[in-house]
């Protein structure tokens, strides 16, 4: 049960004079005769950071988790985000001391063991995509995008070859016309078939010899594998680009099919959808990235390399390596959850994982149908995209007014109007995690919001903590910090 | 697998509402010749147990059994158990981004938080919700300088900033045209004069650090004013626990100051996931990459916390995003969150004072040994270059085998850091390590300088 005292801004509970975190009296004397500090570089007060107790603190942070739904709670069937329930095992292995007090700059000769595990990794994700090259080095997918086309930048460089642009479909996520912007290119998208499958006949009329890279989801954000996948990248190939494979749908596919086997040059994983990782409220993710044996010496630095005559390990930096793209190795902490998540499945739990995921996906989607259009087919990959379009213009019910409904009835909401090529898009993806028993909660709480009177739709939701932010003043005026004046 | 639990009748039962006849079917989606047909070739399922087993064989012992006074970006300073405590709770813990405000409350006022406590840490007037690290912010900072000042042609660069930062901007901006010169450091800082020589009107940025690389304090008052003569802005990469002695960027009037954030209760885990701290000018909020967190009132007119100004962001934006970040650093960014409200000012400023104390200490006892000399006759906060008759890698080699890890050699990063530190090391310092500990490390290098 919420405490509301507790719930107060941090600030507002503070009070001068406290201190909890007591560190021990200096052990050490005053030095003199070395550069001093001078009074121009020191602060004049003390921090305005808010004084608290412990047992304020405490209470404070447990209150507001309760206004959260979280996988660990509630089911979270948020599209494109794979929110499946992620085992406690892979946590316990991840915080291993010896992982976790690693610093990125200690010996060689120390870290032989983690080095050795994370080499394995790097293994085992060239296995899984059917790529060869891999790199552990990107922070989130993507990171791993950005990364993937500074490196096919890189090699097209190499050839003497000057392509600027990058074609994605109108169903792709937001984050590839971002990289492929950031990175430079011009962005070309293509509006894809009624179908929602890629338009070959578009493609095709875009590829020349300024095309550099076509970046495409697969399965797709619609839920759909691209059925001609390989013919595209034949096309792709042809004429002389290559093909990015967006990795956010792989629970779909793992131990099914291969993007290096249907055709994909490069690929991103995020390691918290396909294999497991704290979401964390928005993150650390991990973005590994897989690419072919030709692009391999571009990727970026490190990698770990391994030198069987001498049983070492060792971090290297490829031939051609376009340099960092961050600090540091990577996100270790949560390539070792991948790693371990891989370990205790094998490639047939790899596989029985996706089988769940389609498996548990289409069954909704046998459910969701009869009350809900579904515009894109009457089988689904790990998700599907419903849409509201015919209850808005019935009732003026919207995707939005679904969603918010759905956290009356105790579950997280779909991922709403994206992709953005369907009107009042509701994006559900169950995962594998997820029981027939939930699944049948779910979709009968689905069609009894269908058959709701609208205005009760509107208002919600009625049972949290708060209902419809105002969103638009928000960012007319934004108050983005607590002050003491406001 | 415990976690997929679904029974052979209940999944007859699925298939059949389906209307398909086995899970294959279901995958005829796939055309044939792309399927895989083979198991995929990796090492058998193990148990939880055996996993750990083979783990705890494979890793060895904590720390490579040496005790940690290594620096450059990351440090092993003091996490309060109740950092661990509170951010594991699975309700902010399993949490992902928090698109539906009703269900994410105390995702969305942990982070508005958050944004105020690096505010008032840094003096900045706005932070983000976190961006992946401290290289990173780097970059990102220097792309919207060019978006608030319009200048793309040339950015000037401390030779002081952490080589891995500069790293990664020459990789951000490969193909983007932009010059990006580096100013030398001379005596473990960079000379005010040779960074205003630099600037020129087509200069976007100024990019700095504080402490920089080395330890040594540089002149960001003097800086800030050389990059405004020249209308660039002064983009300043900071340590987040040195406020706790030292001014504050917001105090020296900078444009965009950045930071690593994992001192502030994100554990060192071999360099990462880390915590991007990102700070501005209030003006330029629009402009900002990143999550931001905004207050404002529900339709009952009760208090309340959004995703605010989300159409600078990518899932909007899309190629005109201010940035492509999606996923952050969300877990990071409420573990500083709760390490800030345990520690608050007088444990932020115990922190900074011990750990530049026990450095003093350090440099004292360590200089006092023949050949050992400071590197830069600077003033430092918690870390410094020390310099000795024995190539670095060989003696920090030596160093380790006796329990005690410093470093990283200068010579690791290349000429990046200048000519002539084949013989040079940093050494950090925090509040956790002892007398006892810091006179064993001076003892050990005393040993292996002897031979």
């Amino acid at each position: 049960m919420r405490n509301p005292t507790a719930t107060r801004l941090l600030f507002e509970m503070s009070e001068a004079g406290r201190g909890t975190v007591v560190f021990p009296e200096a052990d050490v004397p005053e030095v003199s005769g070395l550069p001093e500090i001078g009074a121009e570089y020191r602060a004049e007060s003390l921090l305005p950071l808010p004084e608290l107790a412990e047992p304020d603190v405490v209470r404070h942070f447990v209150n507001l988790s309760t206004l959260n739904m979280s996988v660990d709670s509630h089911f979270y069937p948020l599209g494109s985000c794979t929110m499946k329930y992620n085992p406690k095992r892979h946590e316990r292995l991840a915080r291993l001391p010896q992982a976790v007090a690693s610093h990125p700059y200690q010996h060689e000769s120390q870290i032989q063991g983690l080095l050795s595990v994370l080499y394995e990794l790097q293994g085992m994700l060239a296995e899984i995509s059917g790529l060869p090259g891999v790199s552990l080095h990107p922070a989130a997918g993507a990171q791993g995008e950005l990364t993937a086309l500074l490196t096919a930048a890189a090699w097209f460089r190499h050839r003497g070859e000057q392509r600027t642009r990058v074609l994605f479909p109108a169903s792709a996520h937001g984050t590839n016309p971002a990289s492929a912007a950031l990175a430079g290119f011009e962005c070309v998208q293509l509006a894809g078939g009624s179908n929602g499958f890629v338009d070959l006949a578009e493609l095709r009329a875009q590829l020349d010899e300024r095309t550099a890279v076509f970046m495409v989801t697969n399965p797709n954000t619609l839920g759909l594998f691209e059925k001609d996948i390989a013919t595209i990248a034949g096309m792709l190939h042809d004429a002389g680009g290559l093909v990015y494979i967006d990795g956010a749908n792989m629970n779909a596919i793992l131990g099914r099919t291969r993007p290096g086997d249907f055709g994909g040059d490069m690929m991103h994983y995020n390691v918290h959808k396909t294999f497991t990782g704290p979401h964390g409220a928005g993150g650390p993710g991990a973005g590994p990235i897989a690419v072919r044996d030709f692009l391999a010496p571009f990727l970026p630095s490190p990698v770990v390399a391994f030198d069987p005559q001498k049983n070492w390990y060792s971090l290297q930096e490829p031939q051609h390596s376009i340099g960092r793209m961050r600090s540091f190795f990577g996100n270790v902490g949560i390539l070792l959850r991948g790693y371990c998540y891989i370990r205790t499945l094998g490639g047939r739990g790899l596989r029985e994982a996706s089988d769940c995921a389609v498996l548990n996906a289409n069954y909704l989607l046998s459910q969701v149908r009869d009350f809900l259009d579904v515009p894109h087919g009457q089988r689904c990959m790990h998700e599907f995209v419903a849409s509201a379009k015919r209850l808005k213009e019935q009732s003026g019910v919207t995707a939005m007014d679904i969603a918010k409904r759905l956290l009356d009835y105790g579950f997280h909401a779909p991922t709403v109007y994206f992709p953005l090529v369907v009107d009042e898009a509701l994006m559900m993806e169950p995962t594998e995690t997820e029981s027939l028993a939930t699944l049948d909660a779910f979709a009968a709480a689905l069609r009894q919001i269908c058959q709701e009177p609208a205005e009760l739709l509107k208002g919600a939701p009625h049972s949290t903590a708060v209902c419809r932010p105002d969103e638009v003043n928000a960012a007319r005026k934004p108050v983005l910090c607590w002050s003491a004046q406001c | 697998m415990a976690y997929l639990f679904d029974t052979p009748e209940q999944r007859q039962h699925m298939l059949s509402a389906i209307g398909a006849g086995s899970v294959d079917e279901l995958f005829q989606q796939i055309p044939q010749q792309l399927q895989l047909g083979r198991e995929l070739a990796l090492p058998d399922a193990v148990s939880e147990l055996q996993l750990e087993q083979d783990l705890q064989r494979r890793l060895g012992v904590v720390g490579g059994g040496g005790l940690c006074f290594l620096g450059g970006g990351v440090y092993d300073h003091f996490i309060p158990a109740v950092v661990d405590e509170l951010t594991s709770r699975g309700e902010f813990y399993t949490a992902y981004t928090p698109y539906q405000a009703e269900a994410s409350q105390g995702t969305l006022q942990a982070f508005y938080e958050y944004q105020t406590l690096i505010s008032q840490l840094s003096g900045m007037e706005v932070s983000n919700a976190s961006l992946y690290e401290g290289g990173t912010a780097v970059s990102e900072a220097v792309f919207m300088a060019m978006r608030v000042n319009g200048r793309h042609g040339r950015v000037v660069v401390a030779g002081s900033l952490h080589p891995e930062y500069r790293q990664v901007l020459r990789t951000y901006f490969s193909r983007l045209g932009t010059e990006i010169v580096e100013v030398p450091a001379t005596d473990g800082v960079v000379s005010v004069a040779a960074c205003r020589a630099a600037l020129t009107a087509e200069t976007t940025a100024l990019v700095f650090q504080q402490p920089n690389f080395f330890g040594c304090l540089e002149d960001v008052g003097g800086l800030t004013a050389a990059a405004h003569a020249a209308g660039a802005l002064a983009i300043l990469a900071f340590d987040p626990i040195s406020p706790g002695l030292l001014k504050r960027p917001g105090d020296y009037g900078v444009d965009i100051a950045v930071a690593e954030g994992q001192p502030l209760g994100t554990p060192l885990q071999y360099g990462g996931p880390l915590l991007g701290i990102f700070t501005c000018r209030g003006e330029y909020v629009r402009k900002m990459p990143g999550r931001l967190i905004g207050r404002t009132v529900d339709r009952n007119g009760r208090e309340c916390f959004v995703l605010n100004l989300q159409a600078r962001e990518q899932h909007i934006r899309r190629d005109k995003a201010t940035s492509n970040i999606c996923t952050n650093q969300g877990l990071l960014a409420l573990r500083a969150t709760v390490f800030l409200s345990v520690t608050g000012p007088r444990g932020l400023r115990q922190m900074a004072e011990l750990s530049h104390r026990k450095a003093r200490y350090a440099v004292e006892r360590l200089t006092s040994l023949p050949g050992v000399s400071l590197k830069f006759g600077q003033p430092f906060f918690r870390e410094f270059v020390l310099e000795t008759p024995l190539r670095a890698t060989e003696l920090l080699e030596a160093l380790a085998a006796r329990g005690f890890n410093a470093g990283p050699a200068l010579s690791r990063f290349g000429g990046s850091l200048g000519a002539d530190l084949e013989r040079c090391f940093l050494v950090a310092l925090t509040e956790k390590r002892t007398r006892a500990e810091i006179d064993g490390l001076v003892q050990a290098v005393a040993e292996v300088l002897a031979g």
